[in-house]
Order: C-alpha cells, then structure tokens, then sequence
C-alpha cells in the first residue's frame, strides 16, 4: 500500500529506470573516470617521488609558469569583455546585435587549429604584418604574445555565454529602477547589474580558466614548441610522450586534472552557494 | 505638480503605441490609466517616467518642458509590477538608494537617512524589516518597499505599472487602500497603470481609459461608468450587456428587445445594457429565465430573450423569487452608439 502511494505519473518501470541509469553510468565510467584513473596510475607507476621529479623538472616548471601567466592574461581579459559583451546585449538594443552574438560563438565552432592559423597568417614571417614586426623586432609567432593570443580567441566565448541568458532573464526593471532614482550609468552597473550576476560571472570565470590552461591545438600551431621558453603544459605533456618519457607526460598531465577537478569542485560550490543559480526566477 | 501631456506620439517599429495623446493631470490628484493589454497605458506612463522618449508632442511638468529630460532629473518615484528590488541590498539599503546615490551636499548625512528610511518602513507597516532581504518577504511586502523606495526620494509624482497585477486578490484589495491611504498623507501627484476595471474605479480620483494608443474618456470613476462616451469605454468599464441591431425613429430594434435611443444616427448601432439596468416591467419585452442564482446581497439572473439572445440581469436577494418561467423586462438606461 506504502509502496503504491508514491507512484506518479510520470514513473517509469524499474528495468527502465535501471537501463537508462545504468548505460549513463557506464558510459562515464569508460569515457571519463577510467581515463582518469588511468592518468594518475601511470603517473605514479614508478613512485610518487618519479612523478613528483618529473613535476620539479625546469622544462616543467617553465611549462607550467607560461601555462599560468597565459591565464593570468587572458581570463581577466575575457571576464571584461565577456562582461561588457553581455550588458550590451541583454540589456540594450542596437543595429548589429544578432551579428555580435553570432561573433562570439565563432571560437566554438571553428577548429581551434583553424584559430591558431588565423594568428600565424597576420603575424607570422609571411603573414601581413610579418615584415614590419621582423622591422621592429616585436615577436607574437613562437612567443609568449601569439599563445596568449590564441588562448583569449579560443577561450572568450566562455564567459559571454554564461553571462548573456542570466542577463536577460533579469531584465532591465532594476536598472530602470536605479535610473529613475538619480543613479548614473556606471553606478547602476556596480550596484545593481553586477552585483546580480556575480555567481554567473565566477562560473563563466573558472570554465574559462580551465580551458585557458588546458588548450591545445589553437596554442600548439602558435607555440614552436620550445621547450622551456613557448611550451604550455599540454604541449609539455605531448613532447614528453612523444619521447617515451611516460611518468613525465602522465604526471605533467596529473596537474592539469588536478586542476579540472578543483574547477569541478569550486563549480559545485558556487552553485551551493547561490542555490537555484540556473532558472532562477527573478523577483 | 500639474502634468501635460500634448500630442505625444510613440511607435515601436510599426506598431504605434500612442497615438496623439493629450492629457493634464492636475495637482495632487490619484489618477488611473485603464485599458486593455497593447492599448498604450504602460507606455504613455514611462513617457511621463521618462523611461521612454516620445517621437512627437510634448511633456509639461508645472509648464516646464521635461519632454527629453532623464528620469533622474524628472524626480519621479516608479514602482514596476514585478517590485524590482535590489536582491542584495537589505530592505533599507534598497529604500536608501535614491538618497546613497546623491553626491556632495545634496546627500543626507548617513544619520538624516536612516531617519527617513524609519518613517517611510512606518508609512507603509513594515517598521522592523528593514535589516530583511527583499527574498525574505511577501509578495505584498515587496511590493510596499518598492512603495517606500519610490517615496524615498520625495518625488514631484509618484508612477506606478500595474503595481498590484502580481499579487493575489485578498492582499490586492488591501494594497490598494495602502496606496489611498499613503497618496492622501504624502499629497503626491500619483498615476498608476491598471487593467482592472475595478481597481481603477475604487481608487482613482479620475480615469483616463485608452484603447488602441488613444484615450477614449477620462473623467471621474462615476462619469466613465455612468455616462460613458464612447461604445469601447462602455463595453469596458462596468459589466453590460451588448447588443448589435438597428436605430430607427429614435429607437434601437434587436429581435424582440427595443430600447429608447434618442439622438442616435439611424442605422446599424450597438446598445449596452448594465445588468443593473434591467428591471422587471409588464410593458417590457419577454425573457426565459434559465437560472437565478443569488450571492451575498444579490441576484445574478441569466435569461434568454425570444430570439436566443442571453441576458444577464443584476437584482436584489429580494427580488430573487419573482425571476422564474418567463418574464417581462424592460432597460431603465441603455447606451446606444451607432456602428
């Protein structure tokens, strides 16, 4: 009788509910938790002192320092700019607006190599500005500047796109509000837009920084792949595989899922921490 | 503050949404801007708010031309029907705000502020809450602080968009004494946006009743109701019967119902008829009486003329018993418009 009176609708029978769990469950375990597993254990296969020489190597600790100030730069820059990207869109009307969206999805749908390219063709020796850079010994291609480049192309629709759906589900009754009470433009935005998607914003921020340090192919046709000086961590990992050197390339790549999961784990607390983030109904 | 409103014309791509509008709103006055949805209202309210600029005519505030003043410098307190309070901001930081965002000596001391944040939570019975979050509180308690916010700042007129559309019938009811009751202490020159006929009627001083970006009458609650001008304003406000049929020798003819319709074009015309309006008359025309059903101090009768034709009838609990089998009415008033 118990049993009966819980059932709804909309439940399916058990052996259904069991199959579909059960496929999702082990779909993950193959595409994504065996992997990762698989990654710290190769890694620690010789020892988690092996591994952990591997980290402390100078070639890897280059990597790993370019790998963060490419971060640095790049996430700040695309925070701003996905900032501004969606007040303007969410809140304003102007000509041009749907060719702006369309804009700032297209690092999503081009092929990140296509994106690396597209740097090599306007800055490298033959591209259009190859002569006058060679000129003025100013270096973007196999630099430091032409991975950060390609890092922010690959990485700015992040928090835009976070960004755009919160804002305009929010509406502009609160801007509104704050105008009609004397307050300026800049005013109403810190005080009233920011404040009202700052949980979005922090999401848009780390998916962005995971993917600013974790990027591969925009910043490998960029980099030249020069160990200690234009080597990011991912491309550390490949040059490290390449030459048979499996703890080296597995406990390089441990730190790079180290920190996806400390992205997971902070993602999971600022969705605590604003329950109801996504959907919210505004009031 | 006196307000005039001279021809102002708006349209959003095509569609226009007012349509040579002219309107004065006199001093101190509580004035209503009925109308169906699309007919302009909330427009012609953020053109005054200046939310909106028009594209022609013009806004008078007390003769001065505010037509593309911003609404900073309007000093008008809005209040939007979804409440549009500062989530994070505590219940006084968010009537504060209109007072924090003034600079230099304009500003009141943080002492000054916290007095008139105290008087207006008072104002509106909600003394205590300030340090609550707007998350925190009722539908209608939100709604009173984004009365009190609006009031903070100590507006020349106070606007409001459907200010009580969200919220259930019962705290409805007594918002809209609140709003009587604040409007006939402060004195402010307040307007407010409704669909509600009802609500229009009970609170304003006057109304002003648009349809189709144009206003069709404005006058006082009684006026519209009783002596409406046009056949929009009488199919709109108040319940009435309608009736399409013909005029001819100074009478409208709808199947089996004639009524008196003098000074009315001869021709295809439209006749409105309150509920209230009709009574029990053996000189009248015959009806079947379907049900009668009586509800507190009244009696709502549906009955059907000869032709099929339904009626709806409003009488006394009295009078309930004498509405059975068939029946002869005859309209005391009836409002005839030629098509």
């Amino acid at each position: 009788m118990a049993a009966v009176s819980h059932r709804k609708a909309t439940d399916d029978p058990l052996w259904a509910k069991v199959l579909v769990v059960g496929t999702v469950m082990a779909f993950l375990a193959l595409v994504l938790i065996l992997p990762l597993i698989a990654v710290f254990a190769e890694a620690l296969r010789k020892g988690l002192g092996v591994a952990l020489e591997a980290i402390q190597n100078t070639d890897a600790l280059a990597a790993i320092k370019l790998t963060l100030i490419t971060a640095a730069i790049s996430v700040p820059f695309n925070a701003a700019f996905g900032l501004c990207a969606a007040w303007a869109i969410a809140k304003h009307e102007f000509p041009g607006k749907p060719l702006l969206i369309t804009l700032i999805d297209l690092p999503f749908s081009v092929s990140p190599v296509v994106a690396g390219l597209i740097y090599v063709l306007i800055f490298g020796l033959q591209g259009w500005f190859g002569e006058y850079l060679v000129d003025n010994d100013i270096k973007i291609i196999f630099a430091v500047p032409g991975i950060v480049l390609a890092t922010v192309f690959v990485t700015f629709p992040f928090v835009a796109r976070e960004l755009i759906p919160l804002m305009q589900e929010q509406g502009t009754s609160e801007e509104e509000a704050a105008v009609s009470m004397g307050a300026g433009g800049l005013y109403t935005f810190w005080r009233v837009t920011a404040p009202n998607v700052r949980w979005g914003l922090m999401y848009g921020v780390l998916l962005c920084n995971a993917r600013a340090m974790g990027e591969f192919g925009a910043v490998s046709v960029v980099s030249g792949h020069i160990r200690g000086l234009t080597n990011t961590m991912p491309l550390h990992v490949e040059i490290l595989y390449n030459e048979y050197d499996f703890v080296g390339a597995f406990a390089v790549a441990a730190l790079l899922c180290l920190l996806a999961v400390v992205t997971l784990v902070l993602k999971t607390a600022v969705e605590a921490a604003q329950p109801g983030m996504r959907g919210r109904s505004g009031h | 503050m006196t307000i005039s409103i001279r021809s102002v014309e708006k349209k959003f791509g095509r569609y226009p949404a007012l349509n040579k509008v002219d309107l004065e709103i006199k001093d101190g006055e509580l004035l209503a801007l009925l109308g169906p949805s699309g007919s302009g209202k909330t427009t012609l309210l953020r053109t005054i708010a200046g939310l909106e600029f028009p594209d022609a005519g013009q806004v008078l505030f007390d003769g001065q031309d505010v037509t593309f003043a911003s609404a900073a410098d309007r000093r008008v307190g809005f209040v939007f029907q979804q409440y549009a309070l500062f989530k994070h901001m505590t219940v006084a930081k968010n009537i504060a705000f209109g007072l924090d965002v003034r600079k230099g000596k304009d500003k009141p001391s943080k002492a000054e502020i916290a007095r008139r944040v105290d008087d207006l939570l008072k104002l509106v019975e909600l003394d205590g809450l300030g340090k609550r979050y707007p998350s925190q509180l009722s539908g209608g308690q939100r709604q009173r602080v984004a009365l009190s916010r609006a009031l903070a700042v100590q507006p020349s007129v106070l606007l409001l968009d459907e200010p009580f559309g969200a919220l259930d019938a019962t705290v409805r009811k007594s918002l809209r004494k609140e709003l009587r009751r604040v409007h006939d202490a402060t004195g402010v020159t307040t307007i407010f946006v409704t669909h509600d006929q009802e609500e229009a009627l009970e609170l304003a001083d006057r109304v002003a009743i648009l349809n189709k970006g144009q206003i069709e009458q404005i006058g006082t609650p009684d006026q519209v109701h009783d002596t409406p001008e046009t056949a929009f304003v009488c199919g709109f406000v108040g319940e009435a019967n309608s009736f399409e049929g013909q005029v001819g020798g100074g009478q409208f003819t709808a199947g089996s119902l004639r009524l008196p319709a003098g000074g009315v074009r001869e021709g295809s015309a439209t006749a409105y008829v309150r509920p209230h309006d009709f009574v029990l008359d053996d000189g009248g025309f015959e009806v079947r009486i379907e049900r009668a059903h009586v509800q507190g101090a009244l009696t709502t009768v549906n009955a059907v003329a000869q032709d099929g034709r339904p009626i709806e009838i409003s009488a006394s609990r009295a009078e309930a018993a004498r509405f059975q089998g068939t029946v002869k009415i005859a309209a005391r008033k009836a409002h005839v418009y030629a098509a």
